[in-house]
């Protein structure tokens, strides 16, 4: 795995490699990211979702998941790193269209990683979910790209140790396809059809201090 | 050797400036990468590294505070293998919990009723664990070295519990991320990244003897706290005033505004020479008493790697009153245990030589 690899980038290596060089930069992460200070200008670069995109993307699904819950109490849970910020656009856009309190919490998903056997070590991401726990409630997952599926199947095993949510249901900014695992998101952003190593980035304000989907098409 | 209660302006200095170096570091230093492949010594850890496994030590405790299951899935179906030639109960049942909350399994070998009582060499061993195809060893040792040994005949990772008076440095670990917690205010997401620059921690008491004097004074140098060793000079090894540390024989001196008093067993059953006159001398000069817990800074703690010997080291009141951290470094032992065995152990390849 090369650490040259931007943080969130979501590039094609047999399993999840976004995620894995997403938990290894907490810190240094952000500072790989600031190197990137807008998308690459590159002829095999384009941009796939520019910021008001984005806006119009994340209100959307802030209205979809209002409509599934309905009145069930729900709980947001971000996955470090770009989908902790998501997952608090998304409640702050609910708690716009209906008013009411949408917690947030974060879920690192890590030590559940079904490949880290043979790698250097990763750094943790932050964990917060709320002390009374998530049992009976709707847990709504949130990443900025879905790929393998194998970072989601994590999710929900460290869920279960957590407690017995109601349901859970997956939010996604970007489904790229080429799943490894029979699991589908129940709110998505976008399709972008990928080939297998192509590279989807996604840059948000709070982390890349700009909000932008880029595909970088494999040579 | 002089009185340097007060810290020296070395000390000082390194102090500051290690906190410029740690916001240039932060960005272009990765803690993760510079990580042992044996813990041996707490001189394994850059600062870089050590401030990575507290980091991860936090996070472990984010991600299973106040859950039912305790346990994470990252080290199933490997092998710890404890191998205890040294009677430790805390330590050897800390590292079991941590690697059982890893759901890694254990296998306890000490050296009681054991093949080591029939007279099998340490290297023998080592072997015939790296036949079973032990993932991580952890040792614990009379002799000061051993685990030094190990690492060079057994493919897996080997961690040392304490050998002989020499380091023990997954308890300077567990003191630093105990310090950190306490002397870094606010929330995680403000310790994470951080050392204990220029904090203020007086060790006191039998540091010829002391593996984890001679841990703590390695790590939190390298973190880049300020330390204060205060024994009787009886007490103290030859070349002392090498380390990175002041030394001192007045406690009240050294305690006088101190972040964090850390006051060590008499260890008994090392005491073959007259290293003091009776114990009550001993406590009069060098136990911690309600009158000298006083003197600490206000928000200061008092830490104790245990068994405390309550009356001569420590008066019970101490042990037991406000600022005492000493249960919670008992917990904090396993959080840091974990933090390490996965750091070191879960990267480790299936198919190594």
């Amino acid at each position: 795995m090369s650490s040259e690899h931007v943080a969130h980038h979501s590039r094609a290596a047999g399993i999840d490699q976004g995620r894995a060089t997403t938990a290894a930069s907490d810190v240094s992460g952000t500072a790989r990211g600031t190197g990137h200070s807008s998308p690459k200008p590159d002829s095999r670069t384009a941009v796939i979702l520019s910021d008001a995109d984005i806006r119009r993307t994340i209100d959307r699904i802030a209205h979809q998941i209002l409509e599934s819950i309905g009145d069930r109490p729900a709980l947001l849970v971000g996955i470090p790193r770009r989908g902790v910020p998501l997952a608090r656009r998304l409640a702050a856009r609910m708690a716009q269209f209906s008013p009411g309190d949408y917690p947030v919490g974060a879920l690192d998903i890590t030590l559940y990683r079904d490949d880290l056997r043979g790698r250097p070590p990763r750094a943790l991401a932050e964990t917060d979910l709320p002390q009374t726990g998530v049992d009976g409630l709707v847990v709504v997952l949130v990443d900025d790209v879905l790929y393998s599926g194998r970072t989601i199947r994590a999710a929900m095993d460290a869920l279960r140790d957590h407690g017995r949510p109601a349901a859970i249901r997956l939010a996604v900014l970007v489904d790229r396809g080429h799943r490894q695992l029979p699991i589908r998101a129940d709110y998505v952003g976008k399709n972008i059809p990928t080939a297998f190593d192509d590279d989807v980035a996604v840059h948000l304000t709070e982390i890349d201090g700009f909000d932008a989907v880029t595909v970088e098409r494999a040579e | 050797m002089t009185s340097l209660a007060t810290g020296t302006p070395s000390g000082a200095a390194a102090g500051s400036a290690g906190a410029v170096l740690e916001t240039a570091s932060a960005a272009t230093h990765d803690g993760y990468a510079d990580l042992p492949r044996h813990l041996l010594a707490a001189s394994d850890l850059s600062r870089e590294a050590a401030i990575a496994v507290l980091d991860t030590a936090e996070r472990i405790d984010q991600a299973i505070a106040g859950r039912e299951v305790r346990k994470l899935p990252t080290l199933r179906g490997r092998t710890v293998v404890n191998l205890f030639y040294e009677d430790s109960t805390r330590t050897r049942i800390s590292f079991e919990l941590a690697a059982k909350r890893l759901s890694a399994d254990v296998i306890n070998f000490s050296a009681k009723g054991s093949s080591v009582s029939k007279g099998e060499s340490l290297k023998d061993t080592a072997l015939t664990l790296q036949a079973m195809g032990a993932d991580a060893v952890v040792i614990r040792h009379s002799a000061s070295g051993a685990p030094h040994r190990l690492a060079g005949w057994v493919a897996g990772t080997v961690i040392n519990a304490g050998d002989g008076t020499h380091e023990h440095p997954t308890q300077a670990l567990l003191d630093a991320f105990t310090l950190r917690r306490h002397l870094l205010d606010g929330a995680v997401r403000d310790r994470v990244g951080n050392g204990l620059d220029a904090r203020h921690v007086v060790i006191v008491g039998d540091i010829l003897h002391s593996r984890v004097a001679r841990s703590n004074v390695t790590l939190l140098h390298a973190l880049g706290a300020r330390v204060t060793l205060v024994a009787p000079p009886t007490l103290l090894p030859v070349g002392v005033d090498a380390w990175p540390c002041a030394v001192s024989y007045d406690l009240d001196a050294a305690l006088a505004g101190a972040d964090a008093a850390m006051m060590l067993r008499v260890q008994k059953e090392r005491m073959d020479g007259a290293f003091f006159p009776t114990a009550r001398e001993y406590t009069r000069g060098y136990g911690l008493d309600l009158r000298r817990r006083a003197l600490i800074a206000p928000h200061g703690i008092v830490m104790h790697p245990g068994p405390m010997n309550r009356g001569m080291e420590i008066a019970p009141a101490v042990a037991d009153g406000e600022g005492s951290v000493v249960t919670e470094q008992v917990a904090n032992g396993v959080t840091v245990r974990m933090a390490v065995l996965y750091l070191l152990v879960s990267g480790e390849g299936a198919d190594r030589v």
